[in-house]
């Protein structure tokens, strides 16, 4: 049984249909990448699987559990985080309350602390950073901000939305490592991302979404030598 | 707009070659300085609040504040007239403040002519007698014409040489200066303090008599002021030095011991002045337990909401129909005994939590300026269902519920304002002792992720419908509570006490005190409730001052009196 199922998703804008039959499988343990033009729909089904959409056909399981219809502070409660596009992060509260709201659906106070150290040792700049207010962090710092915000939840996965949207390509570079040792500590991850080639380096299972459909899959390596693939998001190569 | 009519660079000077134009351009500033502060004082009489000031003693046979006014305009004028580039030498210096002063004293010299076409008294009505005499000093226009300006070129003079002044010595006589003026305008609130008991009686005696303060008071309450002023920042120096833990610890805490500092003042404050000032701090106090409770929901959730009186007026009809010893109560009409104030607070506070509620059920979806008009018609329901022939015989009305009983502790009736003051001084600071735990609270939190980004706070996990309604619920509870204690107040409740402009008050207290700050709400009621309270006497004009208030603090202070230290102005962060 997959982690995550989504099978045959359909959401609606008003009478436009954003995504149309879109499945994928998100195995545990897994890097899997969904990567597309702009408004292919990549953030669209984050936000259905998270629940901040509604979806109008088709159904969603994590864990062998039909989510789809739940309310999204439920589906949080069930272990899945999103990082939303753009970070997102509370600009005008601290970088410790943002990181504290991150766990507010869990009440296990001794656990949260620990999980929060592990955090702050995963973000050292952050530790520096606690009191300050989290819209004075850089670009890059408010990135790391949102990841430790969703990783506090204690996820068993995380959504991670164009984490490296706007930001310097040696920051991207940090980001994609920080990624990887998530995963490595035992968190599945959905990445979507614009930045193909990096997503694709470290995917084990990619999703290539063109008009809101699924028009390609196949693991990472498979499709960064997809002449498709090349030739629409990785340029010359 | 200034910066145009600076000084031109010497340089520039030497090329032009004319001397004529290079003095007017040299003097461009000062006669800008004068003529602003000339039109000041000209509006200031035409709208007719300087004969009302002048009305106000503030040195007996010496000065009136009008008088005040006029003279600190000049001395500004003369202050400002010098640009930030231009040199420091004193004679051009003097020249620029007499220039300066001249056209302020012109300015005024040309309001003076005004008098002598007769019809303008139509059309302009503050153009009074009192106001000729006190601009003519008795003499005959042209006399009185040639010495306003001279005077004005003298204050000028006074003026640069002020501003020539270093900066300790000006904060120096900044602070006699306001410390007389203020002295003199709030003479009656000092001296009915002093007078209460016989060992200040003899200060009173010696600094005032009874129409303001005596020369010689003015005199000496100038120079402790500056005295005081210009060795505080020494003495707290001196005091770092010999007890630094002790000093860490006040600087530390700083906000804390303010905050005690004005809590002890405010308690301390009705029992020493009397029935007057104490029933000005009742309604502080009662604006500060509103402002608590709004203060959840605006500056906390960032729920703007422009109906927050549908949830006083609630407490105040509950506690009316509970209590009230009528034939429209519900005791008169129904087996619920009378009950006493104390026994239908809770009741009247639970019943406005519910309206809360109720309130905010409908508008769970609606943020931002369109959730603020959307509770401005919520809260206007209210008000007209309390109006309406549909609820008369339950609220009877606008005759409203008459007869509603003082709280008793014991066998003491709370009948007086300096009692009824106590009363909410309890209730506001049980109010702001909830408000400061509920921050640091995770409820607290939610409210606040919810009210930076919505969305985000939800894909958290922050339950909305739960997080908003707790909001107004507690929101509308202090409102609840307040309303309580307004109807036994007045021993009355009328529609009418609860318009908008309630609302409006509340919220405007708020975002002067700084909004989501709790000793800022404190500041904003004293500020907006009891100043203008204090100047009453100056009728109309006080709203005026109010407003012009409102704008320079907004302007200065954007972030309100006592801001917290959470940025509240638009953040780079907020990529959205």
């Amino acid at each position: 049984m997959s982690l995550l199922e989504v099978v045959d998703v359909d959401v609606l804008y008003g009478n436009v249909r954003a995504i149309q039959g879109v499945s994928l499988c998100v195995e545990a343990g897994q890097i899997v990448t969904l990567i597309g033009a702009n408004g292919a729909g990549k953030s669209t089904t984050l936000n259905a699987i998270s629940g901040v959409l509604p979806i109008s056909r088709g159904a969603i399981r994590f864990k062998g559990q039909l989510i789809s219809g739940l309310a999204s502070h439920g589906i949080v409660r069930l272990g899945i985080s999103q990082v939303p596009e753009g970070r997102r992060i509370f600009g005008k509260l601290t970088v410790s309350e943002n990181i504290s709201l991150g766990s507010f659906v869990r009440n296990d106070w001794h656990e949260i602390q620990q999980d929060r150290e592990r955090v702050l040792e995963l973000f050292p700049r952050l530790r520096e950073r606690l009191r300050q207010t989290a819209g004075t962090l850089s670009g890059g710092e408010q990135q790391m901000l949102a990841m430790a915000r969703a990783l506090v939840a204690r996820p068993a996965l995380i959504l991670l939305d164009e984490p490296s949207m706007g930001l310097a390509p040696m920051l991207v570079e940090q980001v994609f490592e920080i990624i990887k040792e998530i995963n490595r500590q035992g968190v599945t991850i959905l990445l979507v991302e614009q930045n193909a080639f990096a997503a694709l380096e470290i995917a084990d299972q990619a999703y290539v979404l063109a008009s809101g459909a699924i028009s390609l899959t196949g693991s990472g390596a498979e499709l960064l030598r997809h002449e498709q693939v090349i030739s629409a998001y990785l340029g010359e190569g | 707009m200034l910066h145009m009519w600076e000084m031109p660079e010497p340089r520039q000077l030497a090329e032009r070659n004319n001397t004529i134009p290079v003095i007017l351009q040299a003097m461009a500033r000062p006669m800008l300085a004068g003529l602003a502060c000339g039109l000041a004082g000209l509006y200031a009489a035409f709208v007719g609040i300087l004969v009302l000031m002048h009305g106000r003693v503030i040195i007996v046979d010496v000065l009136t504040l009008g008088q005040c006014v006029l003279l600190l305009l000049g001395l500004a004028a003369g202050a400002k007239s010098r640009t930030a580039t231009a040199t420091r030498a004193i004679l051009p210096d003097l020249a620029r403040g007499a220039v300066a002063g001249s056209v302020y004293g012109a300015a005024l010299a040309c309001g003076l002519a005004l008098f002598q076409i007769a019809f303008l008294r139509t059309v302009l009505v503050s153009l009074s007698p009192e106001l000729r005499r006190m601009l003519s000093f008795g003499l005959e226009s042209g006399p009185a014409m040639v010495t306003l300006v001279v005077a004005g070129g003298a204050l000028g003079v006074a003026g640069s040489l002020w501003s020539r002044l270093g900066g300790e010595q000006r904060r120096a006589t900044l602070t006699a200066a306001t410390a007389v003026i203020v002295a003199g305008t709030l003479q009656q609130l000092l001296q009915t303090v002093l007078q209460r008991f016989s060992f200040t009686k003899a200060i009173g005696d010696l600094l005032f008599s009874w129409a303001g303060l005596k020369w010689q008071g003015a005199l000496l309450v100038g120079a402790v002021a500056a005295v005081v002023g210009s060795l505080w920042p020494i003495a707290k120096r001196e005091f770092g030095a010999r007890q630094p833990t002790l000093h860490a610890l006040l600087s530390d805490n700083r906000s804390a011991f303010q905050l005690a500092l004005l809590l002890l003042g405010l308690s301390v404050l009705p029992a020493l002045a009397g029935p007057y000032i104490g029933q000005v701090l009742l309604m502080v106090a009662l604006y500060t337990l509103m402002g608590m409770g709004l203060n959840i929901e605006v500056g906390l959730a960032g729920l703007l909401d422009l109906g927050f009186v549908a949830f006083f007026a609630v407490g105040a009809y509950a506690t009316a129909l509970l209590t009230a010893d009528s034939s429209v109560a519900l005791s008169a009409y129904t087996s619920i005994p009378a009950l006493s104030f104390w026994l239908a607070v809770p009741i009247a506070v639970a019943l406005s939590v519910i309206v809360g509620v109720l309130f905010g059920l409908p508008v769970l979806g609606v943020r931002g300026d369109y959730l603020a008009v959307a509770t401005l018609g919520l809260g206007e329901i209210v008000r007209v269902i309390v109006l309406s022939d549909f609820a008369a015989p339950i609220l009877n009305g606008a005759q409203g519920i008459l007869q509603v009983p003082r709280p008793f502790v014991g066998s003491v009736e709370l009948s007086s304002p300096v009692s009824l003051f106590y009363l909410t001084l309890v209730c506001s600071m049980f109010a702001a002792f909830v408000a400061w735990r509920l921050q640091a609270s995770r409820l607290g939190r939610a409210w606040m992720a919810l009210r930076d980004d919505e969305e985000v706070a939800q894909a958290l996990g922050v339950n909305l419908v739960k997080a908003k309604l707790l909001a107004y619920g507690l929101g509308a509870a202090f409102a609840g509570l307040a309303g309580a204690i307004f109807a036994t107040m007045l021993t009355s409740v009328y529609p009418n006490s609860f318009n908008l402009l309630l609302s409006i008050n509340v919220l405007a207290l708020i975002v002067i005190g700084g909004i989501g700050s709790i000793e800022g709400v404190i500041v904003g009621a004293i500020l907006l409730v009891g100043l203008p309270e204090l100047l009453r006497e100056f009728g109309e004009y006080r709203f005026l001052f109010y407003g012009a208030a409102l704008i320079a603090i907004m302007i200065m202070r954007p972030r309100g009196l006592w801001s917290t230290s959470r940025p509240s102005g638009a953040m780079p962060g907020g990529l959205r």
